[in-house]
């Protein structure tokens, strides 16, 4: 016992005693002599013993299971610890370690004029024994560039780079039902006015741009859907169905808005949350309001004889964001 | 920056509910105890809304069409049709009496008293079968299929975690402060630019989901911490700015100028 | 010990002499040159946080149904990307917090990049024989900006979801090439093939973290290799400061730790892109209000401000609607950047090197031309949250819109010419105030004398 509190008063002696260690003459120093600072000293050992607390706390709440706001404490000790040992190391920074002003030569420009020329010789000398550089060099090019198309090559298997027909293509054909997100048919007469719903083409898959469009139904004699686009192939009863995906940046137009009032109120017309283009369902889909430059692809509609609603056709344009020459060809029939 | 200050200010306060009374003011009417309800509803109709919806509900088509009782030359939707359901929901959320027929309704101070919109609502009522006020059931409803079934219907316009939004000629309210009746009713009803579901459109049974899940959605598990809104990244930016640099720039300051020359 | 240590590395690797220098490397004295190193520290956070986290991911679009334990989301499809993260933050311990932190760190490291570009433009620090190191620093923070975009992105939340429908708009809008590229890009038309999450996952974890870890590494060598700059009144010819070691090298560590405290503090007690909140993304689906992270939100003002037109000749369209905001506007802005030490060198005939900073308003042509560029920016990046300045304010939106489209250009030349009056007002003032002060001293030696 008292052996081991001999061992213990040795350890505290040797830990707790200030070092005087032999200082070196001002004369060979390199790093400039400076008084000790004995209360910075303290509050760096005090600040250690903070920052080693709550990174011991860290682990004891990520060993605890079942703690409410368990990543609030995680954040708050591991953060903690950290702010801690900052805090020591910039006292250690600003008051015990010395401050000393040191002078170094910036690079000045014609440091390296010697060297410079030497390299361009080198290159220019290297070269002398060659007669005929300049087709040399044509055929090094085109023997590079060649090369250097070559191992890009393989990246064409990234993806249809040139086939195009995919952009044009949707899941929608004549006679293709639309159905609601668990796959039951649209009938005409369910759909009602001043509501939007989203169909879905039956049986494909929903996760393209092509699939998702919106159904609404408004009165016929607000219709203006021009005279190319008869309203018993593109609004029978009244009913209008777009692609649900907005012409200008390809999000979701999951907005409908429908005045109750019409006399105070805005027109009916669909809305894209992303940047606000706003387009009319009576006149084809038009641009209203917001940047799209183009307006909402139609899709042609036919109600068969059971009362469901089926597709006409494909849309009347490409549906999603706008590309190069996107109006040239029709989406595939 | 200044702007982006503003910004943080107004998310760090709740939008304030303004109270909007018709220029006339509201006119309460002293009946006797012992009015029918139906009755005493016909004199606050008289008084209160008769100038934009008729002086008998069937509507005023145009602006100043009709001079009304409160000598408000307005113009307003018939009310022959749409029932005890409609008429809760404007005058229990304040959207009614507006202050101007052109204006969004917006939820502000409810005017009147208890019996008073009962009575109100008795009268409008009685204008035609319109639908009676509905009794949703939220606890029957399911979140996750009501967080589906917001995110198809309802986010496009109210921001999926129901913060609000902006439409093109209007805004999508938050709805922090709105009861299960109340959220109900507007389903139905489709107040000003919003549609209107029926109960083909979605279900009574759907919509105590989507009730559920809006409930959810006023104090979701924000386990990450403070929710800053839950309006995602711009919140987020002035985080970053404002608190994170500031802070670091701070640290910068402090550690710099150790020489004095 | 410590001779021991340094003798071993000497004989072996002759490290000596290098040392010695790397030790007595100097650093100008002012807090401005730190704001780089929170950049370097935060990027280190990024790293170590990121590779944590590569541990839980999946980057998969295959369709799953959640059964974990956060019931909201409970018998909903989602991706088993998706999945794995709603598992990070829900399941894996310490998860979120790491998951935060990261979050964060790419918020805060972006901040810090531009205020550090801000400080090299308004000084000069760019000049002769730095520009090397400013074009390093310029094309980090380029693919700093993907970098951030694809980690928004690849989590198949409903925001994610949606930003990458509007990158798609925009790779698909570039003039001539824009429709091959997205094709090989995403692997066909949006949202691609099944391989486009592993693609921009790759791209996020190692492509880029290594292109931009090389970079940062030339970028250091530079600085180091032309020394830093220094504020006046110092000379040309000698750098004046501290020591790496010891004066620096507290500093340092410290300003590590600070940013870590400050970071994960964040990433524990300030909620950051709670997905779970957000919901699964479907290609039908959207949410109001949706936004990128803060460094990309001067994209989405471009994409809302500019008018409603693609640039047709008939019916073929040459350019859609959304290059101009989303492809042309960032690309005149890092233009701007990469072009102007040429542009300043030409227009002022100044060739020479100069290792001695300005103040802004000694330059206050340069000063004027930053700043109203940097309105220009701010400005478009304002417009883009018109629409929640709607909802807390009730200011119209169309209006505010409007409003917005003629101040982005009307506003950035008033404070061209207000700046650079400033700046000027600044140098007479000083001019005036040394002249009464040598007519002082002057009058002075008078009465003395």
């Amino acid at each position: 016992m008292t052996k081991f509190k001999d061992w213990l008063v040795a350890g505290a002696v040797l830990l707790l005693s200030k070092t005087h260690p032999s200082r070196r003459d001002d004369e060979q120093r390199i790093v400039p002599d400076a008084p000790p600072d004995p209360r910075a000293e303290t509050w760096v050992l005090a600040l250690f013993g903070l920052a080693s607390l709550a990174a011991v706390g860290f682990i004891v709440v990520y060993a605890l299971d079942r703690l409410s706001h368990q990543t609030q404490w995680l954040g708050v000790t591991l953060g903690l610890a950290l702010a801690f040992l900052a805090a020591a190391c910039t006292v250690i920074g600003k008051r015990l370690v010395a401050t000393e002003e040191l002078a170094e030569d910036y690079p000045q420009p014609d440091d390296h004029v010697g060297d410079q020329e030497a390299v361009v010789e080198i290159v220019e000398e290297s070269g002398d024994r060659l007669s005929r550089k300049r087709l040399l060099k044509l055929g090094g090019a085109a023997a590079g560039g060649s090369l250097g198309l070559a191992l890009l090559t393989p990246a064409v298997s990234l993806g249809p780079v040139f086939d195009m027909s995919r952009f044009y293509g949707t899941p929608w054909t004549r006679g293709r039902r639309l159905v609601d997100e668990r796959g039951r048919p649209y009938r005409a007469d369910g759909i009602e006015e001043a509501v939007f719903y989203t169909a879905y083409p039956e049986g494909a898959d929903r996760e393209t741009i092509g699939a998702p469009v919106l159904v609404v139904r408004l009165k016929p004699a607000a219709l203006h859907l021009g005279s190319h686009k008869p309203v018993a192939e593109w609004a029978p009863q009244g009913i209008l169905a777009y692609s649900k995906i907005c012409t200008h940046a390809g999000c979701a137009i999951a907005l409908y808005r429908k005045p109750t009032f019409p006399v105070t109120e805005p027109r009916p017309a669909f809305v894209c949350p992303c940047h606000y283009s706003t387009f009319d369902p009576a006149t084809g889909g038009t641009v209203l309001f917001g940047p799209a430059g183009r307006p909402l692809p139609q899709l042609p509609l036919l109600v068969d004889p059971r009362g469901q609603l089926r597709a006409r056709g494909n849309f009347d344009q490409p549906v999603g964001p706008s590309w190069w020459g996107v109006r040239m060809e029709k989406p595939n029939p | 920056m200044r702007w982006l200050l503003v910004i943080a200010v107004a998310l760090a306060l709740p939008p304030a509910a303004l109270a909007d009374p018709p220029p006339s003011g509201i006119v309460h009417p002293s009946a006797p105890p012992g009015t029918p309800l139906v009755e005493l509803g016909y004199q606050l109709y008289a008084g209160n809304c008769s100038s934009c919806h008729g002086s008998k509900g069937e509507g005023v088509p145009k602006l100043g069409a009709v001079e009304g009782a409160g000598d408000v030359p307005g113009a307003g939707p018939s009310l022959r049709s749409v029932g005890a359901l409609s008429a809760d929901f404007y005058l229990r959320t304040g959207y009614m009496p507006l202050d101007d027929p052109g204006h969004q309704p917006h939820r502000s101070r409810v005017l009147f008293s208890n019996h008073e919109i009962e009575a109100m609502v008795a009268y409008v009522a009685s204008l035609g079968n319109g639908p009676p006020v509905p009794k949703p059931h939220p606890e029957r409803g399911n979140v996750a299929e009501g967080l589906h079934l917001f995110t198809s219907h309802c986010a496009g316009c109210h921001q999926v975690v129901a913060r609000g939004g902006y439409v093109t000629g209007g805004v999508a309210p938050p709805l922090s402060n709105s009861t299960a009746v109340q959220i109900a009713e507007a389903v139905r009803v489709g107040p000003y630019l919003m549609p209107t579901f029926s109960p083909h459109a979605i279900s009574d049974r759907q919509l105590d989901s989507i009730i559920a899940y809006v409930a959810y959605a006023k104090h979701p598990d924000d386990r990450g911490g403070w929710s800053i809104g839950r309006l995602g990244p711009v919140p987020e930016g002035l985080v970053t700015w404002w608190i994170a640099i500031v802070a670091l720039v701070a640290s910068c300051l402090v550690l710099a100028g150790r020489l004095k020359s | 010990m410590i001779r021991k240590v340094v003798r071993y590395l000497d004989e072996r690797a002759g490290a000596a002499p290098l040392l010695r220098k790397a030790l007595r490397y100097v650093f100008p004295d002012h807090w401005s040159f730190l704001l780089g190193e929170v950049a370097l520290y935060c990027f280190v956070v990024l790293v170590g946080t990121g590779i944590y986290l590569t541990f839980f991911f999946e980057p998969s679009t295959l369709d799953t149904v959640y059964h974990g334990s956060y019931r909201p989301l409970q018998g909903l499809h989602m991706s088993e990307a998706y999945k794995s993260v709603v598992n990070i933050s829900f399941s894996v311990k310490a998860g979120l917090l790491l998951r935060q932190t990261h979050h964060w760190a790419a918020n805060v490291f972006v901040a810090a990049v531009i205020l550090h570009l801000l400080r090299i433009f308004f000084t000069g620090a760019f000049r002769k024989p730095r520009t090397l190191t400013y074009f390093i620093g310029l094309t980090m923070l380029l693919l700093t900006l993907l970098e951030g975009y694809l980690g928004y992105s690849m989590v198949d939340d409903l925001l994610s979801g949606m930003g990458l429908a509007i990158g798609y708009a925009v790779a698909l809008s570039l003039p001539f090439i824009g429709a091959n590229l997205a094709a090989l890009l995403w692997n066909g038309p949006y949202p691609g093939g099944h391989d486009f999450i592993s693609r921009i996952y790759i791209a996020h974890v190692l492509v880029l973290p290594i292109a931009i870890g090389t970079l940062l590494t030339m970028h250091l060598v530079l600085v180091a290799a032309r020394h830093h700059t220094q504020f006046t009144p110092r000379s040309e010819r000698k750098v004046v400061g501290v020591p790496t070691f010891p004066g620096q090298t507290p500093r340092s560590i410290a300003l590590t730790l600070w940013t870590a405290a400050v970071l994960f503090l964040l990433g524990g007690l300030i909620q950051i892109n709670p997905i779970w909140l957000w919901g699964p993304y479907h290609v039908g689906d959207a949410t109001n209000g949706a936004q990128p992270d803060w460094y990309l939100g001067w994209l989405i003002g471009g994409l809302r401000l500019v008018p409603g037109f693609d640039w047709t000749i008939g019916n073929y369209t040459l350019v859609p609607n959304p290059f101009w905001g989303g492809a042309l506007f960032p690309l005149v802005v890092f233009a701007f950047l990469y072009l102007y030490p040429w542009l300043e060198r030409k227009v002022t005939g100044d060739n020479a090197w100069h290792h001695v900073l300005d103040r802004p308003r000694d330059r206050p042509w340069r000063t004027a031309i930053g700043m109203a560029m940097l309105t220009w920016i701010v400005f478009v990046f304002i417009a883009g949250s018109a629409d929640r300045a709607l909802v807390d304010f009730g200011v119209s939106y169309v209006k505010q819109i409007w409003v917005y489209r003629v101040l982005v250009w009307v506003l950035p030349v008033v404070v061209l010419f207000v700046t650079k009056r400033v700046c000027e007002e600044l140098l007479a003032g000083e001019k005036v105030e040394s002249e009464r002060r040598a007519a002082e001293r002057a009058a002075l030696l008078d009465t003395a004398g």
